[in-house]
């Protein structure tokens, strides 16, 4: 008892060193001068009241307590944002408020942007008017002006058609030794190279340099050798126990391949998808920033180019989005694919 | 009685940097149909690489291992129940039992029902539908070994298959395996280390000298069956258990010496 009550008055403690740190702060207009300081040290008293705070939380509620830290402090950390920058320390035409970025993402979402004549989601409200007076021509336009779609559509063709063919190749190279030793230092080699080196070359191999062709392919040869690389790592991986026991049980070369060799690499095989997708998202940004008329990464640089900040960051919050919302897909896959994986995670 | 396993003179070397070594050297061995073999010998003996070499996932440097087959022709020659369980994790505990059924064409409801019948008769009845890492290690190896029953082949080898469980589970699993055995009357290979579990369970038991692994001497293990736990407390079994002992010290004595 007499300990807890130790506890309560250290957190006190720390919490009126966090609130006096701030009123003198505040008071002696510290924040103009010394910004960085200021949120350092607010950092750490935050970081300290949150462990010891964990303290008088009983253990049954720690995960509760963790669930609200997750939450709380990133919504503290956009708040403080949004504080600074209403106060004038935080200028707001290089860090607009998260608020304005919000109403941003909003406008962008709902407007046409009659110079480019792109959307962002190509105006999916508008299809029963435009099918009923053009056809699937003209909901195919409404498509096609839509800057998400351009994205989504360049990543995913590109990483089908990087992914199967590295899935392919990378299970040869892991049964076979020779193929292996033939083609490792290649692999090797090109995996350092960075994808977005190539596509000058793809825009120069490709009939129409600035379509959508030489895009993919970058796309599709970043995700190729990921895929690849791993693919051959999980082959070669599989536990030699299980190889002995298909062979023993009669499996014959297919067999031990669909039922032994593939279900065993699959983990690692999935580590790749997951690496591959992330890059695939690097690699359309950049692309977009270097040659696209359409697109996340170009609609992020555009509004770059006519300086309309809180748009820009809309532009970053879309590509997380994205990101988060492919690697939730790949992952439900997985759980499809693997089922006996489902929950093991959470049991080891 | 047929005569079911006939090894001759049976080598496996290995080349190393001083030169050829024999993990086992002029290894002979007849087991007749429906008998159940337990090889012991210290550890190192290569009693392992020989079970390897009877079910062909290695070949022996020389010498000749015959299985006969039985009147069947599809009943495969042998199946191996590992020590280190080897079930697939991907597949359910129905799908692992009824692994070898497949790989040889059976139809799904037939596989299914023999997989389901010896899924019960090791007491895995409740479990059917899980997957592996769901299950404790002693019913994993219950897994492995309903796998290679549902199979039916002519020969069992067992290699080392409780050596990785807890005493009591181990217990558990000796009183099941002798039940099933007294039931089927398969012939079985038997690889341990544990002297009592090898009088337990076997016929015979096959004593092996350490570098090189080969034949030292073998015990006809004649304490009436139906045996169970209550067999370990009888005069008889520790008579048994003794002579072994006695005939294996030194072997035993020799090996660790060999490796310190």
């Amino acid at each position: 008892m007499k300990n807890k009550l130790n506890c309560t008055q250290q957190v006190l403690a720390w919490a009126g060193g966090l609130i006096v740190f701030n009123v003198i702060y505040l008071a002696f207009r510290l924040w103009f001068a010394y910004f960085l300081i200021g949120v350092l040290v607010n950092f750490i008293l935050i970081v300290i009241l949150a462990d010891q705070g964990a303290k008088l939380v009983p253990t049954h509620r720690r995960h509760t307590y963790e669930r609200a830290l997750a939450v709380l402090f990133p919504v503290l950390l956009l708040l403080g944002w949004e504080a600074t920058v209403n106060a004038g320390i935080l200028n707001p035409r290089w860090f607009p408020p998260p608020s304005k970025i919000l109403s941003a993402l909003w406008d962008i979402t709902i407007s046409y942007d009659k110079f480019n004549k792109t959307s962002l989601l190509g105006r999916p409200w508008l299809i029963p008017e435009v099918y009923a007076n053009k056809g699937f021509e003209g909901v195919k336009a409404l498509f096609e002006e839509s800057h998400l779609w351009a994205t989504l559509y360049r990543v995913f063709v590109g990483f089908i058609i990087g992914s199967v063919p590295g899935i392919l190749l990378g299970v040869v190279m892991g049964m076979s030794r020779a193929v292996r030793a033939m083609l490792d230092s290649i692999l090797s080699a090109v995996y350092v190279l960075p994808k977005i080196a190539i596509f000058p070359i793809m825009m120069l191999v490709f009939a129409d340099p600035f379509g959508e062709g030489p895009k993919i392919a970058v796309i599709a040869i970043s995700a190729f050798f990921l895929v690849t690389i791993n693919t051959m790592a999980g082959v070669a991986g599989v536990d030699p126990v299980y190889l002995e026991a298909g062979r023993n049980y009669g499996a014959n070369p297919w067999q031990m391949f669909r039922h032994v060799i593939i279900p065993g690499a699959l983990p690692v095989i999935f580590s790749g998808l997951r690496l591959a997708l992330g890059t695939a998202l690097i690699v359309v940004v950049a692309i977009e920033f270097v040659r696209a008329r359409k697109g996340i990464g170009f609609l992020t640089l555009y509004y770059w180019e006519v300086m309309v900040p809180e748009k820009m960051y809309a532009g970053l919050v879309l590509v997380m989005l994205l990101g988060v919302i492919l690697t939730a897909g790949l992952q439900w896959f997985e759980s499809l694919v693997m089922p006996w994986q489902r929950g093991r995670s959470t049991n080891n | 009685m047929t005569k079911k396993i006939v090894a001759e003179n049976v080598c496996k070397m290995f080349t190393s940097t001083n030169g050829p070594i024999y993990a086992v050297k002029d290894f002979n061995l007849t087991v007749d149909e429906g008998r159940f073999v337990s090889i012991v010998g210290p550890s190192g003996c290569g009693k392992s690489t020989f079970l390897r070499m009877l079910a062909g996932l290695i070949r022996p440097s020389s010498g000749k291992i015959v299985i006969t087959p039985g009147a069947d022709p599809h009943k495969p020659l042998n199946n191996v129940v590992f020590q280190e369980y080897a079930i697939f994790p991907w597949k359910t505990v129905l799908d692992n039992v009824a692994f070898g059924l497949q790989m040889r064409g059976v139809p799904l409801k037939e596989r299914k029902a023999i997989a389901l019948d010896w899924i019960e008769r090791v007491g895995l009845a409740k479990f059917a539908n899980y997957y592996p890492h769901q299950i404790s290690g002693g019913m994993k190896q219950r897994v492995s070994i309903a796998r290679a029953l549902a199979n039916d082949p002519e020969v069992l080898l067992m290699d080392e298959p409780l050596g990785a469980l807890d005493a009591q589970t181990r217990n558990i699993l000796q009183e099941q395996l002798l039940k099933i055995w007294e039931e089927t009357r398969k012939t079985v290979i038997y690889i341990t280390h544990s002297i009592e579990e090898a009088v337990l369970l076997s016929d015979q038991v096959i004593l092996m000298t350490a570098h090189p692994g080969t034949y030292k001497t073998s015990f006809d293990i004649t304490i009436p069956r139906p045996r169970d736990l209550k067999t370990t407390g009888t005069p008889e079994f520790a008579a048994l258990s003794y002579a072994i002992w006695e005939s294996l010290r030194s072997e035993v004595v020799a090996a660790m010496e060999a490796q310190s």
